[in-house]
């Protein structure tokens, strides 16, 4: 089958490659009908995230239908079921998972040794992702191996289409996990840093659940468009100050809650002299991330605000300021997206025609030009927003 | 072919057959060349300065080789980086500094001026690859001007705007008057 392989830094390949394999009884096997590149996927294709090795197979985006079963299946799954296929992988037995913090399984990462010494506890295994969590074959291919499968799934109806369900593997739930743990009220104000697909999903999950004023801060023309069109009020930071249009929007006590989508590759730029330091720091390898966006959050957030952090960050920052973070008494709440816990919610919103996430596809192409389309998504060229892989 | 890659996968996991085109460009392969190009005579500058400035007749200058040889390794890790239009940028101003240091060596007293002549001839081409790497290395900052689409109407709101703000406005209050 054809999948796109990751080689190196900036080097990824529509390779022709075995089939995968059912190993394990609860394992099945998906013949994917689409799936997308994400932005963590461009963290892992410039090599920020470590512990990706040649040969790697990208994608945790992805749906499709079911063509071979393992014999544990239980009867929750069978050959001919049609579904999105979470990126993280869930045990559904495990203390965590039955507490629904379904990214932090305790069983599926199959090198829970690895994450183990890196992060204190291992984490849950997720597809198309590094060998700290379990290094898991991805599903930017023909077929997919999904472990776990009687737990990790999301069913979807025929009535739904692959491009309104796709997202709710990834970016759709993540960018309303984003919004839910900030406990939005009705008089809040909720500012969003990233105009990404994270962001865009989270700026319409901020709007439903209530929020008084959405704001969102980029500096694309095209991606600030589509927040505005989703009812945020924009800020480019690029031609204007964060604080000062913040403070402007909230009679100076600046925003309750603040959500950082765009994670550790923050845009540097000269006029933001931490990020020009940062990125020289990355380069020496002496720190991993650039954390501008968390400075400034922290910086602009009401006291006694709320830090959501669905941006991915690898390892270490420096110079977060830590003192404004316990001074102002802010909540920082974070993690890689407990898919499950919010789909059938979502699936439901998307059915009663509440939300349509295929808003945000800007480009459908054929699996073969992925290596070129992330380039296309990383550089934003093409008014690029989001990217489907047809197999 | 035989991939070194295929050793660690597990009994079901896909195993490379054939390697497809790969998202590297000729450009970006120019401007990796050219970053491991910095990085050797970086270290060289810092390693070797004195035999440099023998080689060339410029005693005394060997401080100032190896300040370059520092700069020299530095545009040479930014332009292996994903930001290697700002290292290739930061070689071509480089190698505006070496000519013009190596031009106040050229002159008619230093036995060594037949070096210096050809350092410079070797600068020359190397300026050249560079200027050419920086046109061809995409910017990486998005495109200005024209030929932009912008999404004003992509509210993702299948019933519009309006009517999604306000059946979480009503949700919302219908929830406060049920805790009350
Ligand atoms: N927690 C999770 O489970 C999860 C899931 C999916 C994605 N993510 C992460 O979410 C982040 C965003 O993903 P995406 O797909 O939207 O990626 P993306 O790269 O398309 O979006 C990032 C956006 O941030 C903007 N940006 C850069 N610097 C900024 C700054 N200083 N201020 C404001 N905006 C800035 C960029 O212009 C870009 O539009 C990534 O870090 C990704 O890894 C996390
Ligand atoms: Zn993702
Ligand atoms: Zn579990």
């Amino acid at each position: 089958m054809r999948a796109l392989v990751w080689h190196g830094k900036e080097d990824i390949r529509c390779d022709t490659v075995t089939d995968p394999e059912i190993e394990d009884p609860r394992d099945a096997i998906v013949k994917v009908t689409s799936c997308a590149i994400c932005g963590s996927d461009l963290h892992l294709f410039h090599n920020f995230i470590p512990g990706m090795l040649p040969g790697d197979i990208m994608g945790h985006e992805m749906m499709g239908e079911v063509v071979e079963v393992g014999h544990g299946m239980d009867g929750k799954l069978k050959k001919g079921d049609r579904i999105v296929v979470p990126f993280t992988i869930v045990c559904g037995q495990c203390e965590q998972c039955r507490r629904g913090n379904f990214s932090v399984c305790e069983t599926t990462n199959r090198k829970r040794h690895l994450a183990n010494k890196v992060f204190g506890h291992t984490t849950a295994g997720l597809f198309g992702y590094t060998h700290l969590t379990g290094g898991y074959p991805g599903g930017q291919a023909e077929y997919l191996r999904v472990p776990f499968a009687d737990t990790t799934h999301i069913k979807i109806p025929d009535a739904v289409s692959d491009e309104q369900a796709l997202f709710l593997g990834d970016i759709f739930p993540t960018g309303w996990q984003a919004a839910a743990q900030c406990d939005i009220e009705p008089t809040d104000t909720v500012a969003i840093w990233g105009c990404g697909p994270v962001g865009q999903m989270a700026i319409r999950s901020a709007l439903l659940l209530g929020a008084n004023q959405v704001i969102a801060i980029d500096c694309v023309p095209e991606r600030l468009s589509m927040a505005e069109a989703g009812g945020a009020t924009t800020i480019n930071f690029e031609s204007e100050s964060v604080a000062e249009r913040l403070n402007e929007f909230t009679d100076g006590k600046g925003p309750e809650k603040c959500i950082d989508a765009t994670g550790m590759e923050a845009h540097v730029m000269a006029s933001q002299p931490d990020t020009l330091l940062d990125r020289a720091k990355q380069m020496l390898m002496l720190e991993s991330d650039r954390p501008h966006v968390l400075r400034e959050m922290i910086y602009v957030c009401r006291p006694c605000g709320v830090i959501s952090i669905p941006g991915v960050y690898s390892g270490l920052s420096d110079h977060v300021p830590m003192g404004a973070l316990m001074n102002k008494g802010l909540t920082v709440r974070s993690g890689q997206t407990h898919v499950n816990r919010w789909t059938d919610d979502l699936l439901r919103r998307i059915e009663e025609g509440q939300v349509d996430p295929s808003f945000v596809i800007t480009h459908t192409v054929d699996l073969a030009q992925g290596p070129e389309m992330y380039k296309v998504f990383r550089d934003k060229r093409d008014s690029c927003v989001k990217v489907v892989l047809k197999p | 072919m035989y991939y070194v890659a295929n050793i660690m996968r597990s009994k079901g996991d896909p195993k490379i057959v054939r390697s497809g085109p790969s998202s590297i460009e000729p450009a970006d392969r120019l401007a990796r060349r050219l970053g491991w190009f910095s990085i050797g005579l970086g270290a060289m500058e810092v390693l070797a300065s004195r035999r440099i400035t023998r080689a060339l007749g410029m005693r005394g200058s060997e401080g100032l080789v190896r300040a370059y040889g520092f700069r020299e390794l530095f545009s040479g890790v930014m332009s292996l980086s994903v930001d290697k239009r700002a290292g290739m940028w930061s070689r071509v101003a480089g190698d505006g500094l070496d000519a013009a240091t190596l031009l106040s060596g050229f002159r008619y007293d230093n036995p060594k001026k037949h070096n210096v002549a050809l350092a410079l001839l070797m600068v020359g081409g190397i300026a050249f690859l560079d200027y050419k790497a920086v046109q061809q290395t995409v910017a990486r900052s998005p495109r200005r001007g024209g030929g932009r689409r912008l999404y004003a109407d992509r509210s993702g709101f299948p019933k519009g705007l309006e009517a999604a703000r306000s059946s979480a406005k009503n949700l919302l209050g219908r929830a406060a008057v049920g805790a009350s």
